[in-house]
């Protein structure tokens, strides 16, 4: 089974990688120089969205100022320069996916509808009463709540995989849990609370093994390494534009065509049909059947842009990067007193979550702020995993390519502000 | 940090360390659950009270410094009162911590709860102060849904 799709083959794979020349990246994103008050802005809230390249602020703002038009149907000039565009961002989706068919990656506002889209589609066909889907402890909300709603509607029931101490998954556990009532398993590639990096593709072996299809959200992976469909043989895969650098309201998933096909439409209206009579209407084809609506076309050419831009990088250089991030806050953490990293599976990405010893997470994050430390503070949308942690919430920082070592020493020193502030 | 020594003032880290009237009451007490769903905080507050008047409050729960040290303080600010007497406490409080940047209202009134006049430059924090007086709102009410900031 080739591993692709790992933060270790990211590295493994590595012929040198070439470094990844974070002052040259930073420059390319206006947002890095601005102050928050009065000091620096030291951005570590990546895992809740991503900053934007000028490439991407540059190709909205060109969209809107010249080239703004309905896609599709269109017969003149603009429309059909918008949908071409709208198109190309498609196939830079397929790019990134390493998706087979074009026509089997659909644009939606974000990872959260796609997994809707899957529930409600998948779910209305293959789904029935007693059969059973299978999460992780570690799921957001957003890979937990509309599997609950669809088991409501059906009657099918969710099952639950163990993690342990570290946030990794318990692979005997969650094999424990496939039988023939699986439908489907839904698991997140990068868990943004823990940073845990899921063995998607043994994940795979063992859910097809037992005759059940395999959802990824790949939401928090899409920053950090290549989401290879095809590697990690999964059968379908979800992500948002704006956690890779790309706009808000956009996302994508990429199903197999023959589930996709075999899957009714979701939403109705225009563009999903092909011909409509009030006594009947027939159905367009892939991918257009599953995007009713005008679309984000803004978004999704913003996304398509995003894409280049992390392929310009290269995933490898960025993985590197973030490693290099990671162990180096690791390492420095270790020394504030009372704080406990939560989250410390081998090979997690660059998603650093803690608690401090008699200090609230919110009040860390407060005051991370006033030295212009952005982190997220909370249960990060996973509250049945901050139950498992035995926490209410925790502290959040998560590092992107655009992050420096010195970024690392300024939010270190804010934890120390903390103490002084706190006694 | 003039900004945080306004929010995090020494009174309320003293309650946050070593919060007053915690824990529960029994027998006839009235009770009250509220959470904020944002940031896990949770609380649950106890009032006995006779008549009008409010004998005794007390709370439990776990939350961040400015959510514990509000409820601490809280109970220490409406024990004796009445509920006439709570509700105008109530009235000044929110007032306080969801005044416009410099546009505090007089908060002399309010005693040492005037502590959580820097609450007002941190919008993301006014949740926080506010769960308890809400949760006791509902205890005097005898409210039997859990309060929800959200």
């Amino acid at each position: 089974m080739a591993m692709v799709g790992t933060r270790e083959d990211a590295r493994a794979d590595a012929r040198p990688v070439a470094a990844l020349d974070v002052e040259r990246v930073r420059a390319d994103f206006p947002i890095l120089s601005r102050t928050v008050r009065g000091k620096p802005l030291v951005y570590l809230d990546n895992a809740a969205t991503t900053q934007k390249p000028r490439a991407v602020i540059d190709t909205l703002r060109r969209y809107y100022e010249d080239g703004n038009a309905n896609i599709h149907r269109g017969v003149h000039l603009l429309s059909q320069t918008a949908t071409e565009q709208y198109e190309r961002a498609r196939r830079g989706v397929q790019r990134l996916l390493n998706a087979p068919h074009l026509h089997e990656v659909i644009f939606t506002r974000g990872t959260t509808e796609a997994v809707n889209l899957v529930a409600a589609s998948f779910g209305r066909r293959f789904v029935g009463q007693g059969d059973e889907i299978v999460l992780t402890e570690m799921e957001h909300h957003s890979n937990i709540v509309p599997w609950q709603m669809l088991c409501e509607q059906v009657g099918a029931r969710i099952r639950v995989a163990p993690i342990d101490d570290r946030g990794a998954l318990r692979m005997d556990a969650f094999e424990a849990l496939l039988n023939e009532r699986t439908r489907l398993v839904s698991v997140v590639h990068v868990s943004n609370a823990l940073g845990t990096v899921n063995s998607i593709g043994r994940i795979c072996e063992l859910a097809h093994a037992a005759g059940a299809k395999v959802m990824v959200d790949g939401a928090q992976a899409a920053p950090h390494l290549r989401p290879d469909v095809r590697a990690l043989g999964c059968d379908f895969y979800a992500l948002s534009g704006h956690k890779l650098f790309g706009p808000t309201g956009i996302g994508a998933l990429w199903g197999r065509e023959e589930l996709l096909d075999q899957m009714p439409p979701w939403q109705g209206g225009g563009d999903m049909i092909e011909q409509v009579s009030f006594e009947r209407t027939t159905y367009n084809t892939l991918p257009a059947k599953f995007e009713a609506g005008t679309p984000h076309i803004a978004g999704a050419i913003g996304l398509g842009a995003a894409i280049d831009y992390v392929e310009s990088i290269g995933y490898p250089a960025i993985a590197a990067h973030e490693q290099d991030l990671i162990d180096y806050a690791t390492a420095a953490i270790g020394d504030v007193p009372g704080v406990r990293i939560t989250g410390t599976a081998p090979g997690k990405a660059s998603v650093l979550s803690f608690v401090m010893e008699s200090v609230h997470p919110h009040d860390i994050g407060t005051i991370l702020d006033s030295e212009g430390v952005a982190v997220r503070t909370g249960h990060h949308c996973c509250q049945p995993l901050m139950r498992r942690l035995g926490v209410p919430a925790t502290a959040r920082a998560s590092f992107a390519l655009y992050n420096t070592r010195v970024e690392v020493d300024a939010f270190i020193r804010a934890l120390g502000k903390v103490r002084e502030v706190m006694g | 940090m003039s900004d945080l020594r306004e929010l995090y003032q020494e009174i309320i880290l003293d309650h946050n360390k070593q919060p007053r009237n915690f824990g529960r009451l029994t027998g006839s007490a009235r009770r009250a659950e509220g959470h904020n769903p944002l940031c896990g905080d949770q609380i649950t507050i106890y009032l006995q009270v006779s008549g009008d008047l409010i004998e005794d409050a007390r709370f439990e729960g776990a939350g961040c410094a400015i959510s514990k040290a509000s409820a601490s303080m809280m109970t220490e600010a409406v024990r004796g009162r009445t509920v006439c007497e709570v509700e105008g406490l109530f009235q000044g409080f929110h007032q306080m911590v969801t005044a416009e940047p410099g546009m505090l209202p007089d908060v002399d009134k309010l005693g040492k709860l005037a502590a959580f006049s820097g609450v007002c430059e941190f919008p993301a924090r006014v949740k926080c102060a506010s769960l308890a007086w809400h949760t006791l709102r509902a205890a005097i009410e005898q409210a039997k849904t859990p309060v929800s900031t959200e």
